[in-house]
């Protein structure tokens, strides 16, 4: 007993302080990619190796859309390694979380030579335009009921819908020391009919998909669903197919979407606040 | 080191006689038969009598191209580093082969997942019912090539499982999933018990069936590396790697040895991650939570060491055809072998914390026993295997990556409990920590990456690697274009599922979870 209570002490204090403070990464974490859209000449090289077309092309004529979608980008940096343009860089960015999935796309139109290369950018549409910290602005997008009810403490209710488990890895990290997630008030319940919140992983499989629609009925008003990972956004690698559905909003309304494969357990933080209104969303990176 | 165990197959087939003649090919790492689907229970009989262990049996669809489904049965032998896979064609027209099932328990879910897969009948399958679609599906064969994978069907009728009756008084049926309490994967447990202990247990799994088989046949080679890695997302690495060596093996290509050392690290490390997280869990599970709070405190120390060399927490992106994208230098290596020192450390703190509580112990002695016996009928391999006297690991018996360099000697032990499988994880960690100072000491700045030809159409190899759960094993065969026509993936919590049901017999519900977290099985690796 003596022992257990001396090896605490010795232990010390490892808990982040993330949100207050910025998160411990390492160099050479690998979090989403930037694209150079205004001088980009060859996006082909790049969508051929994009294993979750997450970046795709598509040509008509002489013009060339280019698509990319965060919400279904697993960081693996396989665009960067295969594009010889220079144009692509991968950062350290991973607050990528949105209340609107279409906020993670960015379309590109290029007028195209005969060589198939882009000779310069038509027009783009982004999704959301990197935001200046200011949690208290962003508030009032939130739901008054959910920020007054929830905004401060909140029960979640995991659900699996389908995932490979890695989102589950890395959720069960919110409850370890470093993470800990009840110092925010936050804690995972056993039941639906305790929750607040569902976290919603996988593509949703057709043998999940009764289960899912269950657990959000049985889940008390006022409740908010997140969307993890490029699974539960849209399907991620598995895509839609005779056995999912292709994402947990062709079950059940999502209010948050946190792309990653996983996300990181701070970006799994930074969606379920946003979600609370508790922090504001940081955008794409541009 | 020996390797040159490499002759004992074939004088067991040679001795066999004529059934085995039909040698179709034969490379390094496996030997394929054809036999005639009728002397299958002849010739599994015959293998099993000669010490063979049988590893999987799947099927493939190759109606268009040969007018024939095909079964393989593969196996493995103590004495020998190759694979003996025995092939059995399946005119269209007669749909059936004979099942082995009620000789060899281990093949009873596999059988079954051809039947749902293929449309073909396991013949005399003692249980025939579906295993992967469940009851509600309607009759569709979704890895016959004319089933589109993007087929829609229709919305299915509510549940229609019948689960076996609970009968007797005082008797009582408790249904659990598929969604549980804890932050775990989906799965239905039905429990029959008579007061507080359990009389058995059925399992429902395939919950999390995403389709993952086709979806290879829809993915280019260097694309499909990423599916490999989320078949189970916490041996992500193992996975990919698995892919990978039946790729190369196929395209006869040498993985440079810098490569092969920087596999064993990630495989070892993924190992000590899982293995710390378990061996919390474990404990967490009877009440010991400090304990846990220190092991997840660990297990994140490795993520982070993960991170440090590859730019992910859980080794994603790493591997690839021909060896690894990424390499490290010198001073990720230094950070990360300096890392581990205080690692190992507290490592031991955590495991004398452990040992030194009586009343875990207890609580782990004697609960969810699965007999050695039990477990070689059944098949079980890898952590559970180990704890209950079966001497299986693939990086002693197939050597792979750098492991023919090193002294693998698993842990072994006869009584098969929760305490021993706990010791096993606690056993092997140690030697995880030894094998990658090993591994990084020789670690030379030569190529971390052969390139790879564009693959020959037709060819089909198999790769494996000792996942920390056990024997992970694909079988690829490659399409035009260096696409793949047919991908099978074998997790080793396919063949110990059977095990946990032995295991909760006599046990009392409250220790379930324990016994659960002690096998610790991956769903999505299940049901893919
Ligand atoms: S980093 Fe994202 S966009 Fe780039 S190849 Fe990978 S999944 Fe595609």
């Amino acid at each position: 007993m003596f022992k257990i209570l001396k090896k605490t002490f010795d232990t010390g204090l490892v808990t982040t302080g993330y949100p207050d403070a910025p998160p411990r990464l390492s160099e050479n974490f690998r979090g989403a990619p930037r694209f150079d859209f205004d001088n980009w000449r060859d996006a082909r090289p790049a969508a051929e190796a994009c294993p979750t077309q997450a970046l795709s092309i598509r040509d008509r004529g002489a013009v060339r859309e280019v698509t990319m979608d965060y919400g279904l980008c697993i960081f693996c940096g396989e665009c960067c390694a295969a594009d010889r343009t220079g144009a692509v860089l991968m950062t350290r960015e991973f607050e990528l979380a949105v209340r609107d999935k279409a906020d993670l796309v960015i379309t590109a139109q290029y007028d195209i030579g005969a060589d198939g290369v882009q000779q310069h950018l038509k027009q783009i549409h982004c999704g959301l335009q990197p935001v200046e910290r200011d949690t208290a602005a962003l508030e009032k997008h939130v739901h008054q009921a959910i920020h007054q009810t929830l905004g401060r403490s909140l029960a979640i209710r995991e659900v699996d819908a389908g995932s490979c488990n890695g989102c589950e890895v890395e959720i069960t990290a919110l409850n370890n020391p470093v993470y800990d997630l009840e110092r925010l008030g936050i804690h995972f319940v056993a039941s639906p009919r305790h929750a607040d919140m569902l976290l919603v992983t996988g593509p949703v499989t057709r043998n999940m998909e009764l289960a899912l629609i269950k657990t959000y009925r049985a889940c008390p008003e006022p409740k908010v669903v997140v969307a993890v990972g490029a699974c539960g956004i849209g399907g991620g690698i598995f895509g839609r197919n005779y056995a999912t559905l292709g994402g947990a909003d062709q079950a059940v309304p999502v209010d948050v979407f946190i792309p990653g494969c996983p996300p990181r357990p701070h970006a799994l933080l930074h969606g379920i606040l946003l979600a609370l209104g508790r922090m504001g969303e940081k955008g794409l990176p541009l | 080191m020996m390797d040159n165990r490499t002759t004992r197959l074939d004088e067991i087939l040679m001795a066999g006689g004529p059934a085995f003649t039909l040698r179709l090919k034969s490379s390094a790492g496996e030997i394929y038969a054809d036999v005639p689907a009728a002397s299958a229970p002849a010739a599994s009989a015959y293998l099993r009598s000669a010490g063979c262990r049988h590893a999987a049996v799947f099927a493939e669809d190759r109606v268009a191209e040969d007018l024939h489904y095909y079964i393989y049965y593969v196996f493995e032998h103590p004495d020998d580093t190759r694979y003996l896979v025995l092939r059995c064609g399946v005119e269209p027209g007669q749909a059936s082969f004979p099942s082995l099932a009620a000789e060899v328990p281990a093949l009873n879910w596999q059988e079954r997942e051809i039947q749902d897969w293929f449309g073909l009948e396991a013949l005399g399958h003692p249980n025939p019912r579906r295993v992967a679609l469940h009851d509600n599906w309607p009759d569709v064969h979704p890895l016959r090539k004319d089933f589109p994978i993007d087929t829609v069907l229709p919305p299915f009728e509510g549940e229609q499982h019948v689960y076996r009756p609970t009968l007797g008084e005082g008797v009582f049926q408790i249904p659990v999933g598929p969604v549980h309490a804890g932050i775990i994967e989906p799965g239905h447990f039905s429990f029959a018990v008579a007061g507080e202990p359990i009389l058995y247990l059925q399992l429902r799994m395939f919950y999390v069936h995403k389709g993952i088989e086709k979806r290879f046949e829809h993915l280019p080679v260097p694309r499909a590396v990423f599916l490999a890695e989320s078949v189970s997302g916490d041996s992500s690495f193992s996975h990919g790697t698995a892919f990978c060596q039946a790729v190369e093996s196929i395209g006869c290509v040498e993985v440079p040895e810098p490569a092969r050392r920087m596999r064993t690290i990630l495989l070892e490390l993924e190992r000590i991650y899982n293995h710390v997280a378990d061996i919390g869990a474990i404990v967490n599970d009877v009440g010991f939570v400090i304990a846990n709070a220190h092991a997840s405190r660990l297990r994140e120390e490795i993520l982070r060491i993960n991170e440090e060399l590859t730019g992910s927490r859980l080794l994603r992106g790493v591997v690839c055809p021909g060896g690894v994208r990424r390499s490290w230098d010198r001073g990720q290596a230094g950070r990360v072998l300096a890392a581990l020192d205080p690692f190992e450390r507290e490592f031991n703190d955590l495991t004398d914390m452990i040992q030194a509580s009586d009343s875990t112990r207890d609580r782990l002695e004697r609960t969810g026993t699965l007999h050695a016996e039990q477990a070689r009928d059944l098949g079980i391999i890898g952590v559970a295997g180990r704890a209950s006297g079966q001497d299986h690991d693939v990086r002693r018996d197939h050597p792979y990556a750098a492991y023919d360099a090193v002294e693998i000697q698993p842990p072994v032990y006869q009584e098969g409990d929760v305490l021993r499988r706990m010791q096993v994880r606690i056993d092997e960690v140690r030697r995880s920590l030894q094998f990658i100072r090993l591994a990084e000491s020789g670690l030379s700045s030569g190529p971390h990456r052969a390139s790879m030809p564009q693959l020959p159409a037709g060819e089909f190899a198999i790769g494996s690697v000792e996942g920390w759960r056990g024997e992970i094993l694909y079988w690829i065969r490659t399409a035009a274009n260096n696409r793949i026509a047919r991908c099978k993936v074998k997790d080793p919590s396919v063949n110990n599922w059977p095990a946990l049901v032995e295991a909760v017999q006599g046990n009392i519900v409250p220790d379930f979870p324990v016994i659960n977290k002690s096998f610790s099985l991956s769903y999505s690796g299940t049901d893919r």
